[in-house]
């Protein structure tokens, strides 16, 4: 029961990290580069304009599609490797 | 055919097909009506929580609110995807690993109090019904101008097709009608847009169209749209924001709103296992970035189509906008889609320097120097996306496609809050809180009562909209990311949150919400009661009252750190609880199928 209960600690700790990461990344791209950061990005032309903008109207949006799909894979992967899948 | 005849027949076969979905559908449980039995593919999900999220605001308005802010309206983008980020790491896993049937079902167990439960089913039911107002009246909308009916008799036909399908189906029926209507309102809104894409930049990927070069002048399609507008004293389609603060947290408001709307979330009790709901949430979002990918797209050229009809002489110009903006056409020759949406009211026109021109320019700035008395033209953004077609001299078929997918995005969305809306009061209400011993068959019943009631009030509200609708879904966001998704997501996040410290943040977040909101937009949205005029000069730190939502969650998960520090931890039960949701082994037996 100790190991089972500390297994499970170890999980949800992963679990954790893992989100942490992943919300860092999403709050990069869209607070970051889209917003915040968008004067810096603004020598990097895109298609007549700069890469702020592409990354407000479309970059965030993909990057978040990456971020889910990434995170389900990963948190299935931890599923298994702590035996606390379905 | 007529074009009445053709719109007629595209609708009139969503309709059927619909209708069929309800008939093969039939819910025979409680289960199948709250969660649609709990075996849906997460794929089928991911389709049916596309089109339960996007609404007639993401199908019709959005592709005009970019055109008119540009940049500055990407935080609707932002907020309405990113929000899934949330769903997807924070919340609709664990709470799929809860395995009951609604948002305040989790909240007044997790949170062991009354107290909580009932502030969720209240928060619920405003978000929800606010929500759904604003979908009949976009149906109707799309009815009155599609259909040649009046606005009313398109409010009841809209409603009349939710009730069969709604009632009778339950979650099982809207779930395969949210299907349908996701591919109705996707190629709808796709085949438009190619076309466009293609004639203005010989590239049919809008998404990429947009960063292409514009055919006839041979420079980059937004170079030219940021041109013409500012040859108009227009600001720059691209122009940077200054409050940049206010920019962040409108969006992050967006997000923690998404998150936190009950419609949405229940959408992930209806799959199998945990790892569905993770893929799920992203599968959903594949399918909504191809509207929202497109839709800048789709705003920035109709922006410059608008433009250039008005001022033809600008298309071709590479730099002598001073000129063409000098001859703009004559009222008399205006092409047949103009006159079409100026007999709904929608376009304007006013010749105020009686030239019989259209001079249509910001009329914040002073083209006294051009021979112009004031700006002339007024169009109404949520025209951009259903007059596309006919601005783009598209057949006859693609405007009868839009009208039944403006009509699908409508639907799907009501479906869905109506869905929550009912199985709150038959569930937590009745069920949890007043009669726990009803049985099976009498909760099927009282579900059912409590849906055709839900329709009866959103049809109500539909036919007398509130002057304050368009305000109250902004509403409806602040309460969802201020009460809502704090306590589900301190739920499950930390083991030592209990019930005085849950409650009190829900309050403090509600609370400082709505007061902030009412400060500028009057109490309870009547006209005139503010108690200080809405500008950016007023607002605390230039934080807008819609952008407040994301402040009340920040409050919410504060206060409630604090008092639940200098109270009793939660029961071992509760703590328990916690543990079980956090691991996804088990959760076949929370719901059998």
């Amino acid at each position: 029961m100790a190991d089972d209960k500390s297994n499970a600690a170890e999980y949800w700790k992963a679990n954790v990290r893992l989100i942490f990461g992943c919300i860092a990344a999403w709050a990069f791209v869209s607070y970051g580069c889209a917003i915040l950061f968008r004067p810096l990005l603004a020598g990097i032309p895109v298609g007549g304009t700069d890469l702020g903008f592409w990354f407000a109207q479309q970059g965030s949006i993909l990057t978040v599609i990456v971020l889910i799909f990434f995170y389900a894979w990963r948190m299935n992967a931890l599923d298994k490797k702590y035996g606390l899948g379905e | 055919m007529s074009q009445f005849a053709i719109n007629l027949l595209f609708v009139g076969a969503s309709f059927a097909l619909y209708i069929g979905i309800a008939i093969w559908a039939r819910a025979g449980s409680t289960k199948d009506f709250y969660v649609a039995g709990g075996g849906v593919h997460p794929i089928t999900n991911g389709m049916a929580t596309a089109a339960d999220w996007m609404s007639a605001a993401s199908f019709i308005s959005m592709a005009g609110l970019l055109a008119s802010g540009g940049y500055a309206n990407s935080t609707f983008l932002m907020g309405w995807t990113g929000g899934f980020v949330i769903l997807a790491m924070l919340l609709a896993p664990y709470l799929r690993k809860f395995g009951k049937f609604t948002v305040p079902d989790f909240i007044g167990d997790r949170i062991y109090s009354k107290t909580a439960r009932f502030v969720a089913i209240l928060c619920l039911i405003i978000a929800s019904v606010t929500y759904v107002i604003g979908q009949m009246t976009g149906a109707g909308v799309a009815f009155s101008r599609f259909l040649e009916v009046s606005s009313t008799a398109g409010i009841w036909l809209a409603a009349l097709i939710v009730f069969l399908y709604a009632v009778f189906g339950g979650m099982k029926g809207i779930t395969y009608t949210q299907v349908a209507q996701y591919i109705v309102l996707i190629v709808a809104y796709t085949i438009p847009a190619v076309f466009i894409a293609f004639q203005l930049t010989g590239n049919p990927v809008p998404m990429f169209g947009m960063f292409s070069t514009h055919t006839e002048s041979g420079v980059p399609l937004l170079e030219k749209l940021d041109d013409v507008v500012s040859a108009l004293g227009f600001q720059d389609y691209t122009a940077d924001v200054d409050n940049k603060l206010n920019m962040v947290l409108f969006t992050l408001s967006l997000m923690v709103g998404t998150a936190g709307l009950p419609h949405v979330i229940i959408r992930f009790f209806t799959v199998p296992k945990v790892s569905d709901a993770r893929w799920s949430a992203g599968w959903a979002l594949v399918f909504i970035a191809l509207l929202y990918l497109t839709a800048p797209a789709v705003g920035s050229m109709a922006r410059l189509n608008l433009m250039t009809t008005v001022y033809p002489e600008m298309a071709g110009q590479t730099e002598n906008y001073e000129e063409a903006a000098q001859n703009p056409i004559l009222y008399e020759e205006r092409p047949e889609w103009f006159r079409t949406w100026e007999e709904t009211g929608l376009i304007t026109y006013t010749d105020a320097n009686d030239d019989g021109r259209i001079q249509f320019y910001n009329d914040a700035t002073d083209y006294a120097d051009r021979g112009w008395e004031g700006n002339e033209l007024t169009v109404n953004n949520d025209i951009l996306v259903l007059a596309n077609p006919e601005i783009a001299n598209l057949p006859g078929w693609v405007i009868g496609l839009i009208a039944a997918g403006g009509i699908a995005a409508a639907l799907s969305t009501a479906a869905g809050l109506l869905l929550a809306i009912s199985s709150a009061i038959s569930h937590d209400l009745i069920k949890t809180m007043v009669n726990p011993k009803i049985s099976e068959k009498g909760e099927m019943l009282a579900a059912r009562i409590s849906m055709a009631g839900a329709i009866l009030l959103a049809t109500y509200m539909g036919l007398n909209p509130p002057g304050f609708a368009a305000q109250t879904v902004a509403l409806a966001f602040g309460i969802a990311g201020s009460s809502l998704f704090p306590v589900l997501m301190m739920g499950i996040f930390s083991k030592r949150m209990n019930s005085s410290g849950a409650v009190a943040g829900m309050l403090a977040g509600l609370i400082c919400t709505l007061l902030y909101t009412f400060t500028f937009l009057g109490w309870f949205f009547i006209p005139g009661t503010n108690m200080l005029p809405n500008t950016p000069d007023n607002w605390f730190l230039g934080i807008s009252p819609l952008s407040f939502g994301a402040v009340g969650a920040m409050i919410n998960f504060a206060v409630a750190f604090a008092v639940s520090r200098v109270t009793a931890p939660p029961p071992q039960e509760i703590q328990d609880l916690v543990e079980s949701v956090r691991y996804p082994k088990g959760a076949g037996g929370a719901i059998s199928h």
